[in-house]
């Protein structure tokens, strides 16, 4: 302890006098509009509905306080269950089928030439600007299971197609089918991955005598790995917070939620209606901490077991 | 690891939205009467907004268009900028008027002289919440039974044998006029029973009530509606299951000229009133009959809902907000539109089917006066049939818990219908979430 306290201390000092230097005041000036917001738009929004849901709250009228009684709702609530269940599963298949297509689509893409890179490059990005609830409304005309697109061209092959908006078994795989149609922000990080790698270690891999899928799976892979984890990381935090396109398909108008399916409730869509449609803001609030308690535990396991596999040049 | 705090977006949203960054609808100077989820989209509504804007002239009115928007709503009461006059679903008022974020119109109603008897009963009752009035009714929506009288003359029945007096019948008759393709999806629907939207509608001609008259008990794991539920979605199951008949039903033209009944796509199903006002406009020689829904013993049984238009507490206007709803709902504005529209309809060589109105006093001039219908003689008997279930509707009490209630048991039938539970566990279920909910909401009253 003695050694320690001193070092802080010097530390902490070294931290406050770093404020009479000119160019950190400066520093600071530009980090100012970042933490401001930060601040303001999170922070302070963030501790807001940690307090909120220790209460019960309308919006409507004064809070109420009424300590971890939402917490041990979250618990006994059936629809939590259902929907947690719902979004894990979505995620869980939505993950692996996004980087495998993408990566897929970037191998492609590093074997065509530099023009057309460009091209298809724009083309498969494009249904990432599409308005996602275009895309959920979408959904309910291509996965019809009578007149759908989907089914018929299925049907062109002999296969019945399934009810995918309907069916609960396939009312998720149906979304995450969908999902993947914009998997291009996902290619662009793989492509420029991809071209990272360097040349010489194909060279040597084919002197050596690897075949092709030798290179990929000793060479490609373990040198586009970060890019990998770090797109693994990023969608399994949006699949858990999956919200859009399902909404906007089985919730979005009230003809649609007359008809909606517990198969589609995401955690975030029931964690909408208790706040919105039935005027649960605390218990929404203790929701909120749910699903981020869920990610971080989640996101922890990943960065654990990414040490196993995930590959840093220079380290 | 910033990324982490996307999570809080939905909180935050909701954070920011009530600290007032949000509040929208609602004129923050209060210099006009501002409305919420009312859209002028056709010319029974400008009509009737001409005549409530010229009752407050010469106060200025600002129209908030489209459909009522909870938290638009919530958005603008946390941040003090309320609109003045909300239009919303008859079965949400319960749970607004509970927070005491709507006005009581007592003071209204005696103050401008507002003669409550000239509204339809039923739809008063939806709005009364401990013997309050807090909203002036609008529309009033009714079920009747629709049959197309090609399809069902096709298999050789006559329209009077879809019978919902009785089950049995009804089953055999579903399972005569369904039709199947060769791949074996549905090509067309035998008896659409309307689930879940229809359920009340079941219940009640079932002998059963899922909300008691002071909306405070539940009522829904009653053996008679698992019974109902059992039924209704057998009739489902009969013709191809949820499945096949919920996405054949998905690809219907509903409002155009090819509508199911011109193309032979449904054969019989209960209907919201309106949609004959729809068929009028674009199939005005369907070959339908349109009878009542009865109850087991053949009785008329009419589910009645509709909107209504209620005055926020944090209303700055409230007299202005009282003349303008009063206006809206009174008989000679509903007249007026319903000539304005009766007129358009005849330049085009239309049916004009009415308009059915929460006024009973408008509901009998317009049909004694401007609705004549000699000549399309399946319309004149439509509009005969409405008028006639009127006197037998019922609707749902208002409760503290009136969204919650309708979500439960929404939920529990669809379900049942996608195949997830069975018809008892999932009213046990929905029995459980509404009554857990209603007594929260009167816990807090």
């Amino acid at each position: 302890m003695s050694t320690v306290l001193p070092e802080q201390g010097s530390r902490i000092r070294s931290w406050v006098t770093g404020f009479r230097r000119r160019e950190t005041l400066a520093a600071y000036g530009f980090l100012s509009p970042w933490i401001i917001g930060f601040l303001v738009f999170m922070a302070a929004p963030m501790i807001a509905s940690l307090v909120l849901s220790l209460t019960d709250y309308d919006a409507l009228r004064p809070a109420n306080f009424v300590g971890m009684s939402n917490y041990q709702q979250l618990l006994l609530d059936p629809k939590v269950r259902v929907s947690l269940a719902n979004t894990l599963i979505y995620t869980v298949m939505m993950v692996p089928g996004t980087m495998v297509i993408a990566l897929a689509l970037a191998l492609l893409l590093a074997k065509v030439g530099r023009r057309s890179v460009g091209f298809f490059r724009t083309v498969f990005y494009l249904p990432v600007v599409t308005p996602k609830v275009a895309v959920g409304v979408l959904f309910l005309l291509l996965f019809n299971g009578q007149v759908g697109l989907i089914n018929s061209a299925l049907s062109l092959v002999g296969i019945h197609g399934p009810q995918w908006s309907t069916d609960p078994l396939w009312v998720k795989p149906g979304l995450v089918l969908m999902h993947l149609w914009a998997v291009g922000g996902t290619v662009v990080i793989y492509l420029a991955a991809l071209k990272n790698v360097p040349r010489d270690l194909y060279e040597a891999a084919t002197i050596d005598g690897a075949s092709a899928w030798q290179r990929f799976r000793r060479v490609t892979l373990p040198m586009i790995s970060g890019a990998l984890f770090f797109t693994f990381i990023v969608e399994t935090i949006a699949g858990l917070q999956t919200f859009d396109e399902a909404y906007a398909a089985f919730y979005g108008s009230a003809a649609s939620a007359t008809y909606s399916s517990d198969a589609a409730l995401f955690y975030l869509i029931y964690l909408f209606q208790q706040a919105f449609q039935f005027l649960h803001l605390g218990y929404a609030s203790a929701m909120a901490w749910l699903l981020f308690i869920v990610i971080i535990v989640i996101t922890a396991i990943q960065v654990r077991l990414s040490r196993r596999f995930v590959y840093y040049e220079g380290r | 690891m910033v990324r982490h705090l996307r999570l809080g977006a939905i909180v935050t949203a909701g954070v920011v939205v009530l600290a007032g960054c949000g509040g929208v609808g609602a004129d923050s100077g209060q210099t006009a009467l501002t409305t919420m989820g009312f859209g002028t989209g056709d010319e029974i509504a400008t009509t009737r907004v001409a005549l409530a804007d010229k009752a407050v002239a010469p106060f200025p009115v600002k129209i908030g268009g489209s459909a009522f928007d909870a938290q638009q709503f919530l958005s603008a009461v946390a941040s003090h900028t309320a609109p003045d006059v909300i239009y919303l679903d008859r079965q949400l008022i319960g749970t607004y008027a509970a927070r005491g974020t709507l006005e009581p119109l007592e003071n209204c109603i005696a103050g401008q002289h507002i003669d409550m008897d000239q509204y339809r009963p039923a739809a008063v009752a939806e709005v009364t919440l401990n013997g309050k009035v807090y909203g002036l009714p609008e529309s009033y929506d009714n079920r009747v039974l629709v049959v197309n009288n090609g399809a069902v003359r096709s298999v050789g029945l006559r329209p009077s044998d879809i019978n919902p007096a009785d089950r049995t019948a009804l089953s055999r008759v579903t399972a005569t006029l369904t039709e199947h393709a060769s791949d074996g999806d549905v090509s067309r629907i035998g008896f659409d029973p309307k689930m879940p939207e229809f359920f009340p509608l079941w219940a009640k001609a079932s002998g059963v009530q899922m909300l008691s008259d002071d909306g405070l008990r539940a009522n829904l794991d009653d053996p008679r509606l698992v019974k109902v539920l059992e039924y209704t979605v057998g009739l489902i199951d009969q013709q191809g299951g949820w499945g096949s008949v919920k996405a054949f039903r998905d690809s219907f033209d509903f409002f155009g000229a090819k509508n199911p009944l011109m193309r032979d796509q449904l054969a019989a199903y209960p209907v919201d009133d309106w949609y004959l006002n729809v068929l009028g406009n674009v199939s005005p020689n369907v070959d339908m009959t349109v009878m009542p829904f009865t109850d087991t013993a053949g009785k008329p049984v009419d589910w009645a809902t509709g909107s209504t238009w209620a005055i926020p507490a944090g209303s700055r206007h409230k007299d202005q907000a009282c003349t303008w709803i009063k206006t809206m709902t009174d008989a000679p504005t509903w007249i007026a539109a319903a000539k304005v529209r009766a007129a358009k309809r005849r330049a085009q060589g239309k049916v004009f089917t009415g308009v059915f109105t929460g006024n009973k006093v408008a509901d009998k001039t317009i049909f004694s006066d401007l609705v004549k219908l000699a000549d399309k003689p399946a319309f004149d008997t439509a509009v005969r049939t409405v008028l006639e279930v009127q006197d037998s509707a019922f609707s749902m009490p208002a409760s503290p818990a009136g969204s919650e209630f309708k979500s439960a048991w929404q939920d529990a039938v669809n379900r049942v219908l996608s195949g997830q539970q069975k018809p008892t566990e999932a009213l046990a279920q929905a029995q459980q979430e509404a009554q857990l909910a209603i007594d929260n909401a009167v816990r807090r009253q």
